[in-house]
């Protein structure tokens, strides 16, 4: 999915963007738990979380993850969204659930990665 | 062992101070990057001091994160001042944790850094004592 069809299935608000317009995201993991996306995420996939911190973006640099997506309304301080940029990490927000934010996002083709299929 | 030192570089990492948690990884990170190393080794060096360093953060009062090269390997030290670990073998284990709640509200503290450090290392290698640890994780290029 591109990031402009995220933000429309999820009435999400995008908040940097850094990502080209050919960045087709194939596959989400979603977790609250930095140390889970650290043991089992890849790369491709966009971070889908409802935890609000630095961490996040952290978490999203160490793994190469260019886009994190925050679910139940939780907005990122400005210090949070500094570091995004400083990362080039897309970050997008949609007040959904993060059960709702995934059952949507696979409905319009995402999958989750490899190791849980 | 034929394995030639090349050079340290360290970072000096704060107790307790989670805005700048993980800014040493980050600066390994982009020193190796620099050096045209395999991108899919950076990632596990990356991933393994931020947990080093995470840990550092929360369980001790301060320490250091060192990247040492060698011309056939890449060995990060994590060196603490602290407490040290009262039970290796319990640390090793998944999901042990002696963090506190307000440590897994910043989504850590669940028992997966010691065993991350591990699933993406090439060796590994802990002293513990009453005052601080060391943990010499190596990855061969």
């Amino acid at each position: 999915m591109k990031i402009q069809d995220i933000a429309k299935v999820l009435n999400a608000e995008i908040l940097t963007d850094f990502n080209s317009e050919d960045r087709n995201i194939k596959c989400g993991f979603a977790s609250d738990l930095m140390s889970d996306v650290l043991a089992f995420a890849n790369s491709e996939s966009l971070l889908i979380t409802g935890l609000n911190n630095a961490q996040v973006i952290r978490t999203a640099e160490m793994m190469d993850m260019d886009t994190v997506l925050f679910v139940r309304g939780k907005k990122p301080c400005k210090e949070v969204l500094k570091l995004a940029m400083e990362n080039s990490v897309t970050v997008l927000a949609t007040d959904y659930t993060m059960f709702k934010t995934c059952g949507l996002l696979a409905l319009n083709g995402m999958k989750g990665i490899e190791s849980d299929e | 062992m034929n394995e030639r030192f090349l050079k340290r570089y360290s970072f000096h990492i704060t107790a307790n101070d989670f805005m700048n948690a993980g800014k040493g990884s980050s600066s390994i990170k982009n020193l190796l990057k620099s050096m045209e190393i395999d991108a899919i080794i950076i990632r596990k060096i990356a991933i393994v001091s931020y947990e080093a360093e995470i840990n550092i953060v929360i369980h001790s009062f301060g320490g250091e994160l060192h990247c040492d090269l060698y011309d056939d390997k890449i060995v990060i030290v994590s060196e603490d001042v602290g407490p040290g670990i009262e039970d290796v073998d319990l640390a090793l284990t998944e999901g042990y944790s002696t963090a506190p709640e307000s440590i897994r509200e910043l989504g850590f503290g669940a028992g997966m850094g010691l065993p991350n450090i591990i699933k993406y290392s090439d060796d590994f290698n802990i002293a513990t004592g009453n005052d601080g640890t060391v943990i010499k994780i190596t990855f061969l290029m």
